[in-house]
């Protein structure tokens, strides 16, 4: 019994170190922008990767993800009668929550995961240190940029996600169902204000923050992960990220939702 | 062979004056002691070789003396500037003054042999382009390596991966170079190439050279002088020859590659084989 009680005291003390660790890691990055020389092209690049390169994900989700919904609601909104709200309520729902949730989750399938690893591998290959010993910041020179092209990209990815979500819907209704093609783009109109989109980029702002400072914090660290090594501890942390990702991002999601809604 | 440069160098080593000292330097991973009470100096344009076997703390010692660590107690003298107190600034300029090879080549993955080697030019200089693409060309010339450079590092042997992170090490003219394990994964012949390479730089840019390694035939090949470190301790300091007479057993059984003599206590044995069996 006290082994047990001892065991979840050292994991609640471990799970603390590490919320500290990645703490001063955020705090070191974020001042790390500010230093000179700024990587423009790495930066273009982080861009590409993690913008440009996660478009046909984000087009292929958005669009199903509107077809999916528009479906649902028509069969909810046909039995209250008001099968013309069908656009407000696929974009208000694609707006508020599902674009940027979905969006996130694509985002830590496809760069979460990679750059833990990446960054992870660079650990293991001693290629911070090689950094450090030519007086190149590691923060400033391979996080500064990943992390500038997250709050870059995501909220953009999101709003083209939303934007196909619409269009997805707009499909179903109109070309399926047969409903009104300006009567849904009517609706979408009188339906959004600037609260709606401000909720939409202040929650994508912050779930990019969380997923690329949790993955590449993880990666980092990986030298610190118990009782592991090599491939097997890149395999595992890049797990751990992923899932932290997810977790939290969904966490965040709540809390600003309670508070923008 | 290469010309076992130690016999001539005498002299000049004696002249030299101290370019690193370490002083009473101890350091731990957590509980574990790695390092004990070690004293050592590396004098300018000597080829330092740090010897011993695998977990002697030989590695731990080059990560203390790049400031990549802090010890546990002791200090690290580089230019009389302490590096285990010294400020990120000061770090950052002594880095300048320093090259490191490490033992995989460490390069980066994302970018080609050339604009690895690059790198330090286009962080701390103002060169041009064009400046900067000779200076690469020049330096990957000298490590054989001429036709690599718009490479990835994947596309490297083990061989070449080490010649390009010495290219990118030594780049930027450096006072000091460190070099760990240059012989470690390398066929017979790459590693006396490679310390050839060790002893060209040393004579053509007049360079101060620390390598870490085990390998016995390579170190004699290459070092003025040799520290054989045992368990966390400075064994002896020497020069090749003054090794080689060294009596220590601890010394003398690196040399000859005898076993350790493994001490097992039976009912201890027994006792930790049966813990929980009951």
């Amino acid at each position: 019994m006290f082994a047990q009680i001892e065991m979840l005291g050292a994991k609640a003390i471990r799970s603390f170190e590490e919320l500290g660790r990645l703490s001063l890691f955020l705090i070191t990055v974020v001042s790390n922008i500010f230093t000179r020389p700024f990587g423009f092209n790495d930066l273009v690049k982080q861009i590409a990767f993690i913008g440009a390169r996660s478009m046909p994900i984000i087009l292929l989700s958005g669009l199903f993800t509107g077809m999916v919904l528009a479906l649902q609601f028509y069969d909810v909104l046909a039995r209250f009668g008001s099968v013309d709200l069908m656009g407000s309520a696929v974009s208000l729902s694609l707006i508020q929550e599902l674009g940027p949730v979905m969006t996130a989750l694509m985002i830590i399938a496809r760069v979460g995961s990679a750059t833990c690893a990446e960054i992870a591998i660079m650990r293991n290959e001693q290629q911070f240190d090689a950094l450090t010993c030519m007086a190149v910041s590691p923060y400033r020179y391979v996080m500064v940029p990943r992390f500038l092209a997250a709050l870059i990209s995501v909220p953009l990815l999101t709003a083209i996600f939303n934007l196909i979500g619409i269009a997805g819907g707009y499909i179903v209704g109109v070309f399926i169902k047969g409903l009104s093609g300006t009567a849904y783009m009517q609706t979408i109109i009188d339906t959004i204000t600037w609260s709606d989109l401000k909720m939409s980029i202040v929650k994508s702002f912050i779930f990019a923050i969380i997923i690329i400072w949790i993955s590449m914090g993880k990666g980092f660290f990986v030298h610190l992960e118990k009782g592991v090594s090599g491939a097997e501890a890149v395999g595992r942390v890049t797990t751990k990220a992923v899932v932290a990702s997810a977790i939290s991002m969904l966490f965040a999601d709540y809390i600003a939702s309670s508070f923008l809604i | 062979m290469p010309e076992n440069s130690n016999q001539s160098s005498d002299t000049e080593v004696l002249d030299a004056s101290v370019l690193i000292e370490v002083s009473h330097l101890s350091s731990s991973y957590g509980e574990r002691q790695v390092l004990k009470d070690i004293n050592l100096s590396v004098n300018q344009g000597e080829i330092l070789v740090i010897m011993g076997g695998s977990g002697s703390g030989k590695s731990t010692l080059l990560r203390n003396m790049l400031g990549l660590m802090k010890p546990s107690s002791g200090e690290i003298l580089f230019e009389g500037m302490n590096i285990c107190h010294a400020t990120r600034t000061e770090l950052l300029k002594l880095r300048r003054s320093m090259g490191v090879a490490f033992q995989g080549g460490a390069l980066l993955s994302s970018l080609s042999v050339g604009d690895n080697i690059k790198l330090p030019l286009r962080q701390h200089t103002d060169l041009d382009e064009n400046t900067i693409s000779i200076m690469a060309r020049l330096k990957l010339e000298l490590m054989s390596l001429a036709n690599f450079e718009d490479l990835m590092p994947s596309e490297l042997s083990g061989g070449m991966l080490k010649r390009a992170g010495l290219a990118r090490a030594v780049i930027m003219d450096p006072k000091i170079l460190f070099f760990d394990e240059p012989s470690a994964g390398l066929d017979p012949v790459t590693s006396v190439e490679l310390d050839q390479l060790i002893l060209q730089l040393r004579t053509a840019m007049s360079m101060t050279i620390v390598v870490v390694t085990h390998e016995l035939e390579s170190a004699f090949a290459i070092a003025d002088r040799i520290a054989v470190l045992f368990d966390g301790e400075l064994v002896i300091t020497g020069t090749v020859d003054e090794i080689r007479a060294c009596k220590d057993e601890r010394v003398s059984n690196l040399i000859n590659r005898t076993p350790r003599e493994v001490q097992v206590d039976a009912e201890k044995y027994l006792s930790r084989l049966t813990k929980g069996a009951d």
